[in-house]
């Protein structure tokens, strides 16, 4: 049965539908896009992300919203094989996360930080540059410099010496910024970025990572605030363990799919976008 | 003590024999050091302490064993392999524990540490009880004891201690990783669990390397004091690595001597008291982060708090009462015993104030930068030109209707 016949016998019976998603599959081998396909993520018995389809195209800042506990987070680190995948796979690029390392910089929550640790602002950008020093062999002073330069494209080259538990919440935002830029890569996964910074650092950070994707940068980021949605990003992917709309900010966030994502707590969430 | 033999001791001209020791001690406090600085980052002292109790039973049937094969039970490297065996033992226990069951880890820790020391000093008596038992001295294993240490064993010590510096150097990027932010380190690629095992495997090979010259008791101090004392020198993870072996390096050097012009003391307990001591002078005396430096910093910013409330006050012609304001002021002059200002005082105070007013524009202009209370004199902060434009904009607003 040669491939029109196909398509016409779906069609015919009713199952046109998966002429779409199939064709959106073919398609989604971009060499210059980030592609999720049907990734499911569970801790214990219930999944927190469930047969979830996206893709993160270059050159665009593509947000991913939806109420607390929608498995946000838990996708994000599930892409950087930072949470293990039940089931789905990832592709960066073409490459599988594993052989596309170099070129992905992902930015957790602030959270899972030791503040006490000795590291300095420059010492944090510098963990940036590891990959690239290898191992067992000794920086350099180009090392050093780059990592200063990544300092001072967020503003912090101030701060160098500076150990970062004594930094403000922003402030060490920003100086993991500069340990993902340090690492030069193409596609930035960021987990809340504007979770409880200053005004300085939102405008610090938004300006660069709008300098990122207008350099052709794959900019996904983890977004909390939807008053901010449609200023900040092109693109948005909603969810709700499982995936409820993705396209340009206008057609993914309509009203339809926003309450679908967020249901009773839809008018909450505003509340609080309106309060932030 | 014989203060002779310590100085001679320390000096390495006290024999041969007492040098090896002295220098092999020195090395394995430089691999204690370093290879507990990681363990001290990520917080799993506790977890190497249980391992160094559990290696007792171990060392106990390594040495029935050997004696039941006909040799001399006390052949260093075969005790060491024994011990390792049960210390491992002991990790994997507060390993799975915590996972498999619904105990935390602090009661994993505990219950281990106790039980496996417990047995082995069961089997120590056991032990004494054998024919030429008494004299295997394994109880020098608990506290450490280098009178009588072989040439060989010495080596052995030596040896091991460099090539564990070694080794932990030679990990320290994915341990920095690891320590820090796991959660970053599992994304560039490090297997955060594999970083987590090499530290706690390379704190239980200080261990068995450090039994005769510190015990297994003490061993956790000299783990985890030397890169405590760092940490108040440095804000690096690389100097704080170094700093602890050096420390390390200079405690063991220290307790090795001593323990060679006391006889009856133990080496571990000479070994940690020195570290103790240079623990107890970085805390009081490291500059930034120590506590003398802190408490004098504290009193400075004190002082200048006074001071700018106590010229404001002034200027403003209202009464202090502050008692840290007025010491502040009469201990510069400013003011007389009466409380009233003095010529000094007033200019002072009208400088305060002018300032004051500079302060406010400067806040006005960069909310919620840092630094800009006021506490520092406004010349630190900004350029004499920047300073004369603050002033027309003042003169400014004063002419202003």
């Amino acid at each position: 049965m040669s491939t029109g016949g196909d398509a016409s016998a779906l069609r015919a019976s009713g199952l046109g539908g998966m002429l779409e998603v199939v064709g959106a599959h073919r398609g989604a081998e971009a060499r210059d896009a980030v592609t999720v396909r049907s990734v499911t993520v569970s801790y214990g018995e219930r999944p927190a992300v469930f047969a979830v389809d996206a893709t993160f195209p270059a050159g665009a800042m593509t947000a991913v919203v939806g109420p607390n506990g929608a498995g946000k987070s838990t996708l994000m680190k599930a892409m950087v094989d930072a949470a293990p995948k039940l089931a789905g796979e990832v592709r960066f690029f073409g490459e599988p996360f594993a052989r596309a390392r170099g070129r992905v910089a992902y930015v957790p929550q602030r959270a899972s930080v030791d503040w006490e640790f000795p590291a300095r602002a420059v010492d944090v950008a510098m963990m940036g540059l590891y990959r690239e020093i290898g191992l067992f062999r000794l920086a350099r002073r180009r090392h050093r410099e780059a990592a200063l330069a990544a300092l001072d494209r967020v503003g912090m080259a101030d701060f160098a010496e500076r150990q970062i538990g004594q930094l403000s919440g922003g402030q060490q935002q920003r100086v993991f910024l500069a340990r993902a830029l340090a690492q030069g890569a193409d596609a930035f996964l960021l987990d809340e970025p504007f979770a409880g910074v200053d005004a300085t650092t939102e405008r610090a950070v938004i300006a660069l990572l709008r300098e990122l994707r207008d350099r052709g940068a794959v900019v996904i980021c983890v977004h909390h605030d939807l008053s901010t949605l449609n200023d900040y990003f092109d693109r948005a992917l909603l969810m709700n363990v499982r995936r409820v709309s993705e396209g340009p900010v206008a057609e993914a966030a309509t009203p339809e799919a926003l309450q679908a994502a967020y249901g009773g707590r839809l008018a909450q969430a505003r509340a609080e976008a309106m309060a932030g | 003590m014989d203060v002779a033999l310590f100085l001679g001791a320390l000096a390495l001209s006290a024999g041969w024999n007492t040098a090896l020791v002295t220098v092999g001690a020195a090395l394995l406090g430089a691999a204690a050091g370093a290879a507990g600085a990681f363990l001290f980052l990520r917080r799993r002292a506790l977890a190497a302490d249980a391992a160094a109790h559990a290696t007792l039973p171990g060392v106990a049937l390594a040495f029935i064993a050997m004696v039941w094969m006909g040799g001399d039970g006390r052949w260093l490297p075969g005790l060491m392999l024994g011990s390792a065996a049960s210390a491992a033992l002991g990790l994997w226990a507060v390993e799975a524990i915590p996972r498999r069951t619904r105990l935390g880890e602090d009661a994993a820790i505990g219950g281990v540490l106790a039980s496996f020391f417990g047995f082995g000093v069961v089997l120590l008596t056991v032990i004494q009880a054998m024919p030429g038992g008494r004299q295997a001295g394994l109880d020098g294993f608990l506290l450490g004891a280098t009178a009588g240490m072989l040439q060989a064993e010495a080596l052995t010590i030596a040896s091991m201690g460099a090539a564990l510096a070694l080794a932990t150097f030679a990990l320290r990027r994915p341990m920095t990783l690891a320590s820090f932010d796991p959660g970053y380190a599992a994304a560039v690629g490090v297997n955060v669990r594999a970083v987590d095992l090499a530290i706690l495997a390379l704190a239980l090979a200080v261990t068995v390397t450090g039994l005769k010259v510190v015990g297994l008791i003490l061993i956790v101090a000299l783990l985890i004091i030397p890169p405590a004392a760092a940490r108040f020198w440095t804000e690096r993870v690389d100097l704080t690595a170094l700093g602890a072996a050096l420390i390390g390096a200079v405690s063991a050097w220290i307790g090795a001597a001593l323990s060679a012009a006391i006889p009856g003391a133990p080496t571990g307990a000479l070994v940690v008291l020195s570290a103790a001591a240079l623990f107890t002078v970085s805390m009081l005396m490291a500059p930034k982060r120590g506590a003398l430096a802190e408490a004098l910093a504290r009193r400075r910013l004190s002082r200048r708090v006074h001071r700018r409330q106590g010229l404001l006050a002034l200027a403003r012609g209202e009464a202090i009462h502050d008692r840290d304001s007025l010491r502040a002021l009469r201990g510069e002059g400013l003011i007389g015993r009466d409380g009233a200002p003095t010529m000094a005082g007033r200019a002072a105070a009208a400088a305060a104030l002018r300032d004051e007013a500079r302060w406010a524009l400067a806040r006005a202009d960069a909310p919620g930068a840092p630094g800009m209370e006021g506490l520092r004199p406004i010349a630190e902060a900004f350029t004499p030109d920047e300073i004369a434009a603050f002033d027309a904009r003042l003169g400014a607003l004063r002419l202003a209707p």
